[in-house]
């Protein structure tokens, strides 16, 4: 295999060895079912609550509020669903934003089937959701409220804290999407006000099929998930354990690394890099998402007159991983609607582009994707129709 | 990402014809009302009628561009009349195959050679 150059990292991430490490000895001699009653299970499930401490203190919320699922879609899956079915003789209004993930957004569209009403907030040009809008459209049979922290595809925080205090002071629960924000900005369930939140563990350095959900005291939920008496009756399942066990690590590296500046900066000095480099050497190049308010490992850009899915390709033949929001990428055959919500006409999220870095970018890597795209992008542009009249 | 076939992956490689051809005899510019990509294409006609020269501009995925690329190869050194029957199945025949997702994007090369022709058989009778 040649040598891959991995900027997809908000798709997922390489899991840490020492992550890999931890989980080990549970996938081989700790096999025991934690539920069991005797020493060897018992020894198992302790490592689970250890897990279990880990995730809370880095979200800083308590171990009884956090609930272990098989990822970002379940724990976004459990909230809507959960909140939704235990609180529906109070209401069946609920309020999100037009560029959720699909995990939110076509859970929502099924609860809207069930009968359930649904408001899809507008976002501005940067993708900040219109907090006069959130306001407005809160009425009094309104019972959730699920806004992402950070966006996927553009990068883009939302005002968490802001809606959180909004939410609470109109008695709706708030849920948040944090799987994007999770080991890339700090966490902290207290201060932001939220009552439910969402992480997965393979977008920051974790195994991939384990997250968590955390739930504040005291909220009515339902589980989705029906069986055995696992997860305090809230998630029936038989543990992943050396997926939890991962997640804990991951949760704890990640804490250690959000306050390492070297990482951080390094980091963000590689990905300005880029978005500078392009747009030095690109000519007719739209950067999109917040300028400031966004996590600083993505740059989703459009490069006008050519199409995402060709330009991936052309990047994959260098070994190049990333990613498009391209109508022709898309299997729906529509753009992303998340670059639709932002105004984008159909034509210009044709040429989306998305980069995502990680800890693990090195300047090399970058260095090779700015010497291949321009060159990709000319030959491209080359047989565009509307290169050469500019016509978009 | 979707799986192409290779010989898909050589004819976007390759982008054989890609161009645009100044003085063209007929011109086709067919967009795609699903995902809104478009393809132009450009033919060279002699007095035999016969092509000698296929050129295709497009913005689009990879299928299209492949598609273009197989079919401006077709019709080159053909008469227009054989050019005519040259459907997007046999585009996609050629290829090996396309994911059933892009099965729309062969439709924009087949229609791109017809009214590249037509539009030459338009002008000429103009003439
Ligand atoms: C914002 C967001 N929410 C939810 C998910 C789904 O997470 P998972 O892949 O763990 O199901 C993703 C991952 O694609 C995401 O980016
Ligand atoms: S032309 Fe858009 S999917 Fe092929």
């Amino acid at each position: 295999m040649k040598k891959i150059i991995y900027l997809d990292n908000n798709a997922t991430t390489r899991i840490d060895k020492r992550v890999l490490q931890s989980m080990l000895p549970y996938l081989e001699e700790y096999y025991a079912n934690p539920s069991g009653i005797y020493y060897f299970a018992q020894e198992v499930k302790k490592e689970i609550e250890k897990a279990r401490e880990k995730v809370a203190k880095f979200l800083n919320a308590t171990p009884f509020e956090i609930i272990f699922t098989s990822g970002g879609t379940e724990s976004d899956n459990f909230a809507i669903k959960g909140i939704a079915f235990a609180n529906r003789e109070k209401g069946k209004h609920i309020i999100t934003s037009s560029i959720e993930h699909h995990a939110v957004l076509n859970t929502l569209k099924y609860l809207e089937k069930q009968g359930f009403e649904i408001t899809f907030l507008p976002v501005d040009k940067y993708g900040i959701v219109d907090i006069d809008a959130l306001k407005e459209s809160i009425r009094k049979d309104t019972i959730l409220i699920s806004i992402m922290y950070a966006n996927n595809e553009i990068g883009t925080i939302e005002p968490i804290k802001e809606i959180g205090e909004i939410a609470r002071n109109n008695n709706v629960y708030f849920h948040t999407d944090a799987v994007q924000a999770a080991g890339k900005i700090k966490i902290d369930v207290k201060e932001l006000n939220v009552d439910l939140l969402s992480i997965s563990g393979h977008k920051f350095y974790g195994p991939k099929g384990i997250g968590a959900l955390f739930i504040r005291k005291g909220v009515k939920i339902e589980p989705v998930l029906h069986g055995g008496h696992h997860e305090r009756n809230q998630r029936a399942g038989t543990e992943n354990v050396a997926g939890i066990i991962g997640l804990g690590r991951a949760c704890e590296i990640a804490e250690e690394d959000l306050k390492n500046t070297e990482i951080k900066n390094k980091k963000k000095k590689l990905k300005d890099k880029l978005e500078k480099g392009i747009l030095e050497k690109i000519p007719e190049v739209i950067v999109n998402g917040h300028p400031e308010k966004r996590i600083d490992n993505t740059l989703n850009i459009c490069i006008k007159y050519i199409e995402g899915e060709s330009i991936l390709i052309q990047l994959d033949f260098e070994g190049i991983c990333a990613s498009s929001g391209s109508a022709c990428t898309s299997g729906s055959l529509e753009p992303s609607h998340v670059l639709l919500a932002l105004g984008l006409p159909h034509e210009i999220a044709h040429g989306s582009l998305r980069f995502s870095l990680s800890k693990y970018t090195e300047e090399e890597e970058i260095d090779k994707v700015l010497e291949v795209l321009p060159g990709a992008v000319q030959k491209l542009r080359n047989l565009s129709p509307f290169w050469k009249e500019k016509k978009i | 990402m979707l799986q192409y076939s290779d010989k898909v992956m050589e004819q976007f490689r390759s982008m054989k014809n890609a161009g645009r051809i100044e003085n063209a005899d007929g011109i086709g510019k067919v967009g795609n009302p699903v995902c809104g990509d478009v393809m132009w294409i450009y033919i060279k006609v002699d007095e035999n009628e016969v092509i000698t020269d296929c050129k295709f501009e497009t913005f689009g995925c990879v299928a299209a561009i492949a598609t273009s690329s197989l079919a401006t190869e077709l019709v080159k050194g053909k008469k227009i009349d054989e050019a005519m029957t040259i459907t997007n199945k046999r585009i996609v025949d050629l290829l090996g195959g396309l994911p059933k997702e892009k099965f729309h994007c062969s439709v924009l090369a087949e229609e791109g050679i017809k009214k590249a022709i037509e539009d030459y058989k338009q002008k000429k009778s103009k003439k």
